[in-house]
C-alpha cells in the first residue's frame, strides 16, 4: 500500500489524465449546448464538433425572445430566495436554541415536506390560488419557488446554528439586547456561510423551477425562462441555435454560482440536501 | 367573554418574576419578556402549513370530489365518492404509468448511483486537479432539469442528432436510431439522461462519506492481507452503508416525482411509453382538467413516497444531518 513518492506522482499524473477524460464524456452535453450556440443558424444541422464560423447571433436572437423571461427568473429566484431566508433563519434559530414545544415536529415536518412532489402541491394549490387571485402573478409564483428551499434551509441553518456558542448571545443579552438584537447583530453575522449556502440553493431551485411555473400561469404575463424555453422549444424547433443559446443563459446561474461560490455548493450539498 | 378591570395587569411590559421564570439561565428560556421564542418560528410553520399541510389535506379531499372544467364556471365540486379512484384505477394508461416510473426510478437509481460510487472512489485518492475535476462535474446537476432535458433532445434526435452521427461514424449503427421517438427505446433514453443529471448528487454525497472512513481500517485491512477488491467490499461498503442508504432514498424520492425531464423531453411519449405518475397527474389535472382524478394519482405518488419517507427518517444521518 505504501508507495514511493515517484510512483505516487506517476500514479496521480495518471490519475488526473483519467479525470479529465471523465469530464469531457460528462460534459460533452454541456460543450454540445454551448457549441450549437455559437453555431450560425444554416450551420446548425450539419453542426461538426467545432464551431465553424462562432457568432453571437442566436444570442441575439435568444434574448430578443427569451430576455424578459430570464429577468422573470431573476426576480422570482431572488424574491423565493429573499422570502426563504426571511422565513427559515429565525424559525432555524428558534428550534436550535429554545427548546420549543413542538420544535421537534416543527423539524420532523421540515423534513417530511421535502418529500412532498411538486406537482401535488401544484395540484391543490392552483384552485386556492385561483379564489386568492395569485395566479398569474409574481408574488403566487415567488411564494410557491420559495416552498422548494424553505425545509432545507431550516433543516441546514438549525444544524450550524446549533453551534453558535450561546454564551456569546447570552452576553449580549446580559447587556441589555433583546432576543430579536441578538438575534440580528449576532447570531446572523455568525451564520454568514451558512445562510449564503441556504440562500443559493433557494435560489437555484427556484431559478431551476418548472413545475409551479407550469401549473401557475396560464398566461404568459409570469413567465420564468423554464417555461419560457420549453415553449419555445415547442414553436421554434428549428432553430435549434437559438434555443440552445437559450439554453446557455439559463445555465448561467448555475456556472456562475459553481465557479464563484464552490464550496457552498458542496457544503450544501452534503448537508443532507434533496434537489427539487 | 373576558373583560379586563383595571386594575388586573396582564402581559405587562416587566412582569414581576414568577416562580422558577426570574431565575432561569441557559439558552433555553430565560428572557422571553421581550420577545417570546415561538415568534421566531411561528412565520415558517405558518408557511409550511400553507404550502405543504394544506396541499397534502387538499389533495386528499380533492380525489373524492367531482373537480372538473364545470367546477370553474359554477364553483361548485361535489363529492362523488371513489368515482375518480374506480376511473383512474381502470384506466389501462395508469397501470403503465405506475410500471414505467418503477422502470425509471429504478434503472435511473442503479445507474446514477453505480457511476457515482465509482467516480467518489477514483477521486478519493489525491492526485492534482482533483477538487476542481470535481467541482466542475457538480454543473449537470445545477443546471436546470428542463434545460438539460432540451439539450439532450437535441443530442438524441434521430435525424440531426450527434449521437446518431457519432454512432455513425466509429460504425457502431448505420445511423438512425430512433431514441426519442421509438417506444422502445424512448423510457431507456429517458433513464439515461436522468442517470447523467445525477451522477453529480451521488458522486459529491458518497465522496463525502468515503472521507470519513477513519483511515486506519484500510490500513488494518491491509494488514490482515486483503486485496483493493476485499477491502472495498468488507470495509468500505459496510462502513458507507447509512451514507448509502441515504443516497438512495433521496434519490427514489426526487425520482420519482420528476416531471420536467420527461415533459421536456418526449412529452410523455411516443405512444405514452414515457408516462409516469407525476406526467400523469399533470395531464390528468392541467391538460384535461380534472383535478379530482389527478388528486388520486397525486395520492398514490404520496402513499410511495411515504414508505420511502420513514426508511428516511429511520436512517442514522450522521453528519449528513449537521451541515457541514
Amino acid at each position: 500500500m505504501y508507495r514511493t513518492p515517484g510512483r505516487v506522482r506517476a500514479g496521480g499524473a495518471g490519475r488526473t489524465v483519467a479525470a479529465l477524460l471523465i469530464l469531457a464524456v460528462l460534459l460533452f452535453p454541456v460543450y454540445w449546448m454551448v457549441s450549437t450556440a455559437l453555431q450560425p443558424r444554416s450551420a446548425v444541422t450539419a453542426a461538426g464538433l467545432l464551431p465553424v464560423s462562432p457568432g453571437l447571433d442566436n444570442f441575439a436572437t435568444a434574448l430578443t425572445n427569451q430576455g424578459g423571461s430570464l429577468l422573470t427568473s431573476l426576480v422570482v429566484a431572488s424574491g423565493a430566495a429573499v422570502v426563504c431566508l426571511a422565513l427559515a433563519a429565525p424559525a432555524a434559530y428558534a428550534l436550535a436554541r429554545f427548546e420549543l414545544p413542538g420544535g421537534r415536529t416543527v423539524v420532523f415536518g421540515a423534513l417530511i415536506a421535502q418529500m412532498v412532489p411538486g406537482i401535488v402541491v401544484a395540484n391543490a394549490l392552483y384552485s386556492a390560488y385561483a379564489q386568492l387571485g395569485l395566479v398569474n402573478s409574481l408574488l403566487g409564483l415567488i411564494l410557491a419557488d420559495a416552498s422548494l428551499g424553505l425545509p432545507f434551509a431550516i433543516v441546514l441553518l438549525r444544524a450550524f446554528m446549533v453551534s453558535v456558542p450561546s454564551q456569546i448571545v447570552e452576553a449580549a443579552m446580559v447587556d441589555g439586547a433583546g432576543r430579536l438584537t441578538a438575534f440580528v447583530r449576532i447570531v446572523l453575522p455568525m451564520s454568514r456561510n451558512a445562510l449564503i449556502t441556504a440562500g443559493l440553493f433557494a435560489f437555484l431551485f427556484a431559478w431551476a423551477d418548472f413545475v409551479f411555473a407550469l401549473t401557475l400561469n396560464t398566461t404568459d404575463d409570469v413567465r420564468p425562462v423554464t417555461l419560457g424555453i420549453y415553449q419555445f422549444i415547442g414553436a421554434h424547433v428549428s432553430d435549434w441555435g437559438a434555443v440552445m443559446a437559450t439554453a446557455v443563459l439559463s445555465a448561467l446561474p448555475a456556472a456562475v454560482l459553481l465557479i464563484v461560490a464552490q464550496k457552498y455548493i458542496a457544503a450544501g450539498l452534503t448537508g443532507g440536501s434533496v434537489k427539487q | 367573554m373576558s373583560t379586563v378591570t383595571p386594575g388586573t395587569p396582564v402581559n405587562e411590559a416587566d412582569p414581576a418574576p414568577t416562580p422558577g421564570g426570574g431565575a432561569r439561565t441557559g439558552a433555553s428560556g430565560g428572557r422571553s419578556r421581550r420577545f417570546p421564542g415561538w415568534l421566531f418560528a411561528a412565520p415558517a410553520v405558518v408557511y409550511m402549513l400553507a404550502f405543504f399541510g394544506y396541499p397534502l389535506v387538499r389533495n386528499v379531499l380533492m380525489s373524492f370530489q367531482e373537480f372538473t372544467p364545470r367546477t370553474y364556471f359554477t364553483g361548485e365540486a361535489p363529492f362523488s365518492g371513489l368515482e375518480n379512484w374506480r376511473a383512474v384505477f381502470s384506466d389501462d394508461l395508469f397501470g403503465d404509468a405506475l410500471w414505467q416510473t418503477l422502470l425509471f426510478t429504478a434503472g435511473s437509481l442503479a445507474g446514477q448511483f453505480t457511476i457515482g460510487l465509482g467516480l467518489a472512489v477514483f477521486f478519493s485518492r489525491r492526485f492534482p486537479l482533483s477538487g476542481f475535476v470535481r467541482a466542475v462535474l457538480l454543473l449537470p446537476w445545477l443546471v436546470p432539469m428542463v434545460v438539460s432535458a432540451v439539450v439532450w433532445r437535441r443530442i438524441l434526435d434521430q435525424d440531426h442528432g450527434v449521437l446518431n452521427g457519432f454512432l455513425t461514424a466509429v460504425g457502431l449503427s448505420d445511423g438512425g436510431v430512433p431514441w426519442l421517438s421509438s417506444p422502445d427505446l424512448a423510457l431507456l433514453s429517458a433513464v439515461l439522461v436522468n442517470i447523467w443529471i445525477g451522477v453529480p448528487f451521488n458522486m459529491v454525497v458518497l465522496y463525502g462519506g468515503l472521507q470519513e472512513i477513519p483511515r486506519e481500517l484500510h490500513e488494518a485491512a491491509a494488514l490482515d492481507g486483503a486485496g483493493a477488491w476485499r477491502a472495498f467490499r468488507s470495509v468500505t461498503l459496510p462502513v458507507l452503508r447509512p451514507v448509502i442508504t441515504v443516497v438512495l432514498v433521496l434519490g427514489f424520492m426526487s425520482t420519482i416525482k420528476i416531471l420536467d425531464l420527461i415533459l421536456a423531453l418526449t412529452g410523455g411519449g411516443p405512444a405514452d411509453s414515457t408516462q409516469t405518475l407525476g406526467t400523469m397527474t399533470y395531464q390528468l389535472s392541467f391538460l384535461e382538467l380534472d383535478f379530482g382524478q389527478g388528486a388520486v394519482i397525486g395520492n398514490v405518488l404520496i402513499l410511495i413516497s411515504a414508505v420511502f419517507a420513514v426508511l428516511y427518517l429511520r436512517t442514522d444521518r450522521g453528519d449528513l444531518g449537521r451541515g457541514k
